[in-house]
């Protein structure tokens, strides 16, 4: 198997928690793994991406070429627009709809929507909802991750182990409402696909 | 017995010098190099043997602790930024000299494509201009298995070792195969050749004869070293060197099979053997590396006939910002299109228009916004104030909505241009400067100031830490005004304010206040970053 994503956001927003999940799946899996972040002054509120990759085969590169991701997932719609030449031509985007808006220049919401549903492919509602609904606002990442994961060959149960492992230290509350959040993600997921 | 763990390069790194029996980490923050200093800090193996991993003021007080250690014979790292070699230039060339003694690696971590620096310097250069051979892994499990290799290699022939990193291994985690524990560290003991830790002429004359003279060594070195590779091809029309990660890229480009004969160089002085038998089996040749064409450069006078060498001088590679696996498969087809295997570039993609850039930004609730916003209001009466920034968060405040500062040059010369500015006849001439930032090479900068009295504001926005490396533990906290004060500032022109947006308009009137006197004045503006706030408020819970 092979998945290459491109993880997408603004600074602060959490997409390394996913990253951190699938990471420590997919080492348990014994798959192969590469995901470059980026750390420092872009975190502060700009856009932020991670190129995650995992394979059953041994990877090469850091970065994903052109037209080489097999996902975008994104937490916010205008994000997951700016990875587009990343994405295969049979790629999907899954994607929070509910726009982050910190710049005085952003696009009507009705566009990037519109221009999102150009590309066929696509999954995507209002995480923050879905969150509120099952666990709290907090969990729209792991209603993001329980999104993408009919993407991703790893099976839910692994991932959710993962999730258990990752979050244990902050007590089972929180890895009950971590997991309910990606599960309902998954099934709305689902439904779209 | 292995154990097998997700690391970024930074940490793979770190803990292959904690197993390697690693004494003491020297470093300060700076992106991509930081999470290095934090893996030891919070390593177990680290904690337990208490391995010195305390911040350091700079990078060249690091590199001096490290070489102390180095020359009681224990094993040292220091990690920086490659703009901090520039700071640690000095110790560095000269810790070629004095050789080492205890393995010493310096790791420099490149960031080309800028991603948070002002410049694309690639650090091989300062291995190749101190002489001392250097190492670039080109995945995780190298930085790993390089640190104990480094580590030996310095001990062997007596020299540091430059660890060459780039942003996209530093920041990217693989999966790592690691030993479950530690090697003993060194006892201590002292360098056999004592003599040449004293750099008098007399003694350097002869070092450096001695170090040209291992210079040949060095080479042999790289030419045997199980990071460096030659592999012969079957398309012999161009022969590619592909160093560190641009490897990875090459690799790609081919799925893991190129049909083209390819040096692998992740050891340096370049492997001389292993080139010039590529050259011979090649018609041409190409040079993939990420950073400044170096490897380019300098194989231009390894041979004798006259074939082609391509790479970025030639305009094959791009020569500016990081390679990615389409520009090294770009660049492989500009020479060889239809090379066997060679991946092909679809039609790019555009990304939609309606895409805005979304720019980094101070956060809401961070201090430096309100000084900012104080310090427009109190210079809005002069016809051209100038205010001189610094590194740090607070170069943020170029952007909007603040457009505050007119430069940002290198760590510590905010205080330095304004006084040079006002040396010119400048007023106001404004400084402002970080805390962390002022005691790495500010205070040099302020004695100057001080001593002349130079009509200019320092304004010291101290967020009580590192903030934009991430938070770590800043050198002068606690004691901003006192070392002013000891440096010689007069008590009345040293104020403190919080900076606050209740205290708004009392910073406005400070501030107009002291861009008045006709001397130098501080203003320490004090607020905890809102990013260790949080944190802190966290763990109190």
């Amino acid at each position: 198997m092979k998945t290459d994503i491109v993880l997408a956001g603004v600074g602060g927003q959490g997409i390394l928690t996913i990253a951190t999940i699938l990471g420590a799946a997919a080492l348990k899996e014994n798959l192969y793994l590469k995901q470059a972040e980026v750390h420092g002054m872009s975190q502060r509120g700009g856009d932020v991406q991670s190129n995650l990759r995992i394979s059953s085969e041994p990877i090469h590169s850091d970065l994903i070429p052109k037209n080489g991701a097999d996902l975008i997932v994104s937490l916010e719609p205008m994000e997951a627009l700016r990875y587009l030449p990343f994405l295969s031509k049979d790629g999907w985007i899954v994607t929070n709809s509910v726009p982050f808006v910190n710049i005085d220049n952003y696009p009507q919401q009705e566009e990037v929507e519109a221009a999102l549903s150009l590309h066929g492919r696509l999954v995507m509602f209002d995480m923050e909802q879905v969150a509120k609904e099952v666990a709290t606002q907090r969990s729209s990442n792991l209603v993001l991750l329980g999104a993408a994961s009919p993407f991703i060959d790893i099976q839910p149960e692994k991932i959710i182990e993962a999730i258990t492992n990752v979050f244990a230290s902050k007590g089972e509350k929180v890895v009950s409402a971590n997991i309910a959040a990606f599960q309902a993600g998954r099934v709305r997921a689902t439904e779209q696909m | 017995m292995k154990n097998k763990q997700l690391l970024l390069g930074d940490e793979a790194l770190a803990l292959g010098a904690i197993y390697a029996g690693l004494s003491g980490a020297y470093a300060y923050p700076g992106t991509p190099s930081t999470e290095i200093m934090e893996y030891v800090q919070k390593n177990p193996v680290s904690k337990e043997r208490k391995i010195h991993s305390h911040w350091s003021s700079n990078e060249k007080t690091a590199m001096e602790e490290a070489l102390g250690m180095s020359f009681c014979g224990k094993r040292a790292i220091t990690s920086m930024k490659h703009v901090g070699l520039n700071v640690a230039a000095d110790p560095f060339v000269n810790s070629g000299m004095t050789g080492a003694n205890g393995g010493l690696l310096v790791i420099a971590a490149d960031d080309p494509s800028m991603h948070s620096s002002q410049n694309e310097q690639d650090s091989r250069f300062y291995a190749d201009f101190a002489m001392i051979p250097a190492l670039e892994p080109s995945n995780q499990q190298e930085a790993y298995d390089m640190a104990k290799y480094g580590f030996e290699l310095s001990e062997k022939f007596e020299v540091p070792v430059l660890t060459r990193l780039v942003t996209r291994l530093s920041h990217s985690r693989a999966v790592v195969e690691t030993e479950t524990e530690a090697i003993p560290e060194n006892e201590l003991h002292y360098p056999a050749q004592a003599r040449q830790w004293v750099l008098m002429p007399a003694v350097s004359k002869k070092r450096n004869r001695a170090l040209i003279a291992q210079q040949e060594d060095f080479v042999k070195a790289s030419e045997s070293s199980p990071f460096n590779s030659y592999k012969p091809g079957t398309d012999n029309r161009i022969g590619i060197i592909a160093s560190g990660i641009a490897y990875n890229y090459l690799m790609e480009a081919f799925g893991g099979n190129c049909p083209c004969p390819v040096v692998k160089v992740s050891q340096y002085p370049l492997p001389k053997g292993l080139i010039k038998q590529l050259y011979n089996d090649s018609e041409a040749v190409l040079v993939l590396e990420e950073g400044q064409p170096f490897i380019e450069n300098k194989i231009t006078g390894f041979f004798d006939t006259e074939k082609k060498i391509y790479g970025k001088y030639t305009g094959n590679v791009v020569r500016d910002g990081e390679l990615d696996p389409d520009s090294v498969a770009a660049a492989i087809a500009s020479l060889v299109p239809d090379a066997a295997g060679l991946r092909k570039n679809e039609e790019e993609k555009d990304v939609p228009s309606i895409v805005a850039p979304r720019p980094p930004m101070l956060c809401q609730g961070c201090g430096h916004r309100d000084v900012y916003g104080a310090l427009n209001e109190a210079l809005e009466s002069y016809e051209s104030p100038k205010v001189f920034g610094d590194i740090g968060c607070y170069t943020l405040g170029f952007l909007k909505p603040f457009n505050a500062i007119d430069t940002c040059v290198d760590m510590g010369a905010s205080i330095t241009m304004a006084k040079g500015a006002a040396d010119a006849g400048q007023h106001p001439a404004v400084a402002i400067i970080g805390d962390s930032t002022f005691t790495h090479s500010g205070m040099t900068g302020l004695l100057d100031a001080i001593n002349e009295d130079s009509p200019i504001l320092v304004i010291i926005s101290d967020n009580l830490t590192t903030g934009m490396t991430g938070g770590q533990d800043s050198q002068g906290t606690g004691k901003i005004e006192e070392i002013c004060l000891g440096l010689g500032a007069h008590p009345d022109h040293v104020r403190t304010i919080d900076s606050l947006p209740k205290n708004h308009d009392e910073m406005v009137r400070l501030f107009k206040n002291e861009i008045e006197h006709k001397g130098l004045s501080v203003v320490v503006s004090r607020r905890e970053c809102i990013q260790t706030a949080r944190r802190h408020a966290t763990q109190k819970k």
